[in-house]
């Protein structure tokens, strides 16, 4: 115990020693993170789905379902059938991007469909963010991508198929970053 | 009794100014001053005691109209923006209850006590920190503009909005930022050679999250503790703010959470859906991270009227670019036909709000006045037509043309498109 304290104080004075000379270019601090492996693994710290998918959950579902969950949970502000009321529609437009009046919606403008499961999941509806559960947010997935035939009617989304599904607009970006 | 020199002095002047006195008035006036209730004729504020002391001070009751503009969603109050007041302001700093906010689901209420950032994925070990341990780094200052990347989007639509300046233009505000240099804590984890991106994740209700690139905070991004000398407004961030200056306000991640260094971009919503930039061809720039240099003519501006003709106005405004210092301000009265440089507030920072001024003598005469900027890249804020011709009119983020007001022949401001 003595001892180890003691190293601690000779090193600092060693530290100080060396760095005091150099000491506007070289900032002296107490490194002060905590080891945090264990929490890199829990699902709190893995919210974010990567085009990939590698993170989604388990679990499954499909239009049939998603319809019923949009009506109850959704519709209020996205409108009936997803076509847009106080909040922003969500389907429809495929296409338009490039006409006079194009309009961005998921099924129009989003890259990636893994997407959709990450954002509905972490904020909607915005009263109640992450109440509902995986097949929930499966349903209403395949609900709005199914509107516009991005998928077929009876399609049962999941960890393998979502990350499957090609978008419309998957190769409408490019990035200008770096310029 | 011995006077220090400078009692002396003020007995000196006080002697001379009673002499002048005397000079200038017969002894009788003199004399009726005593009878004179001074009560009466000066402002109650010198007659009467003043208020209490405050804990935390307040602007003063008469300025109780200088706010910040909300435009919300009805169905999500939490969803909006709030614009910062800055045709009523003046200076450089955005006092921190005026700073723009953009909610994407309400103002979180984060105990520091409990809140931890978490620093991992590419890195040799994960690491958390608490708010007490980042309060014990090395701290730096950082005076910058944040601006929301949708500041100033009505301007794409086809017909001027008739709004005041800061509620059409507003989403941008400047402030000191004080905290910790971000690549201290990511040395401090190691990073990996195959990092290139950082998933920054925030802990309010929409959970935002964003893809930054890890260059950037290796070069000057801050996790701001600090707004201004003070901790961090909870709609600014509190506890824990990433400031990236000169970028789009979007990664400029409040309610800082996790920092998960990546290979590649997560593809988040707020960086696919939106804060891409549709083009004509109608794909869309993504990752338009820096803020291009703009301008704003505060006052006169929309909305106000000029008293006198002719009059003498003190023409002033803002402006900053992402990508450097100011250089030049150059403001016109004819539309654009002729220019005049204006005179730059100094200290001129990089990143930073840079306030000019010119003083104009109008003589009432139709007038449209502009302001164009420049910054030390040599790029000039361009026209409105300009960035059309480049960008098309939906691109919705990043509207960065010149600005203009118009002065009809009664003195009244309007906002117009010249084009
Ligand atoms: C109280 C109103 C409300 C409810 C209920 C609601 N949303 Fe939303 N939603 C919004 C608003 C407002 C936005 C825009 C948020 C923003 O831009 O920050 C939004 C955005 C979205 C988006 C992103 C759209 C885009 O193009 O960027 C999706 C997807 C979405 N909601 C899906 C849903 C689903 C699925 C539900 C039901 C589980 C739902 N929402 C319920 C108001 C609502």
């Amino acid at each position: 115990m003595a001892l180890s304290i003691m190293f601690i104080r000779i090193s600092l004075t060693l530290a100080l020693l060396c760095v005091l000379p150099g000491l506007a270019a070289q900032p002296l601090y107490q490194p002060l993170g905590q080891p945090a492996a264990g929490l890199s693994d829990k699902p709190e710290w893995n919210l974010t789905i990567r085009p990939d998918g590698g993170t989604l959950p388990a679990g499954s579902g499909n239009a049939a379902q998603g319809k019923l969950l949009f009506e109850q949970h959704c519709a209020a502000c996205h409108g009936f059938g997803a076509i847009g009321g106080s909040a922003m529609p969500l389907i429809g437009e495929v296409g338009s991007l490039n006409s006079e009046y194009p309009e961005k919606t998921v099924n129009s403008y989003w890259p990636y469909a893994t997407t959709l499961f990450d954002y509905i999941r972490r904020s909607m509806p915005p009263s109640d963010p992450y109440a509902l559960n995986s097949n929930q947010i499966y349903a209403l997935c395949a609900y709005i991508l199914s509107q516009d035939g991005i998928i077929k009617a009876d399609v049962e989304l999941n960890a393998v198929t979502l990350p499957q599904v090609t978008m419309p607009n998957r190769n409408g970006f490019s990035a200008i970053y770096p310029q | 009794m011995k006077k220090a020199p400078l009692e002396s002095r003020r007995q000196f002047l006080h002697y001379t100014a009673l002499s002048g006195a005397f000079a200038g008035f017969s002894l009788p006036s003199l004399a009726a001053q005593t009878a004179i209730d001074y009560r009466e004729i000066l402002p109650q504020s010198m007659t009467s005691a003043g208020g209490d002391f405050s804990n935390y001070g307040q602007p003063s009751p008469y300025e109780s109209k200088i706010i910040r503009w909300i435009s919300a969603n009805p169905d999500m109050p939490g969803n909006g923006v709030s614009w910062s007041p800055l045709h009523e302001l003046q200076g450089t700093m955005t006092p921190n209850g005026l700073h723009y906010e953009r909610h994407h689901n309400g103002v979180p209420d984060i105990d520091p006590a409990t809140h931890i950032l978490l620093v991992d994925g590419l890195v040799d070990k994960p690491l958390s920190f608490t708010i007490d341990a980042l309060k014990r780094y090395p701290m730096q200052s950082r005076i910058c503009f944040i601006e929301c990347g949708g500041n100033s989007n009505s301007s794409w639509h086809s017909r001027p909005i008739e709004t005041a300046a800061a509620y059409a233009h507003g989403l941008v505000s400047n402030a000191e930022w004080t905290g910790v240099p971000v690549k201290y804590l990511l040395q401090e984890a190691g990073i990996r050679n195959e990092a290139k991106w950082v998933v920054a994740e925030a802990a309010d209700a929409a959970s935002l999250n964003v893809s930054i690139p890890l260059a950037k905070l290796l070069d000057d991004a801050i996790l701001a503790l600090y707004q201004n000398g003070e901790r961090l407004r909870p709609e600014n961030g509190y506890p824990l703010r990433l400031v990236l200056p000169g970028w789009e306000g979007i990664t400029n991640v409040k309610w800082l959470r996790q920092l998960r260094l990546t290979e590649s971009p997560a593809m988040t919503r707020d960086e696919t859906a939106r804060y891409t930039d549709l083009m004509p061809d109608g794909s869309a720039r993504q990752f338009s991270f820096e803020m291009a240099a703009k301008s704003l003519i505060t006052s006169p501006s929309h909305g106000m009227s000029l008293p006198d003709n002719p009059g003498i106005y003190q023409l002033t405004g803002l402006a900053w670019s992402g990508r450097g210092k100011i250089t030049r301000v150059q403001v016109s009265a004819d539309g654009g036909e002729s220019w005049v440089d204006a005179e730059l507030q100094q200290p001129v920072l990089s990143k930073a709000f840079t306030r000019f001024s010119l003083p104009w003598q109008w003589q009432g005469q139709y007038a449209v006045l502009q302001s164009r900027a420049t910054d030390d890249t040599g790029y000039v804020q361009p026209s409105r037509e300009e960035l059309i011709a480049k960008r098309g009119r939906h691109g919705y983020y990043h509207f960065n043309a010149i600005i203009s007001w118009e002065v009809s022949e009664d003195g009244t401001l309007y906002h117009v498109y010249p084009d």
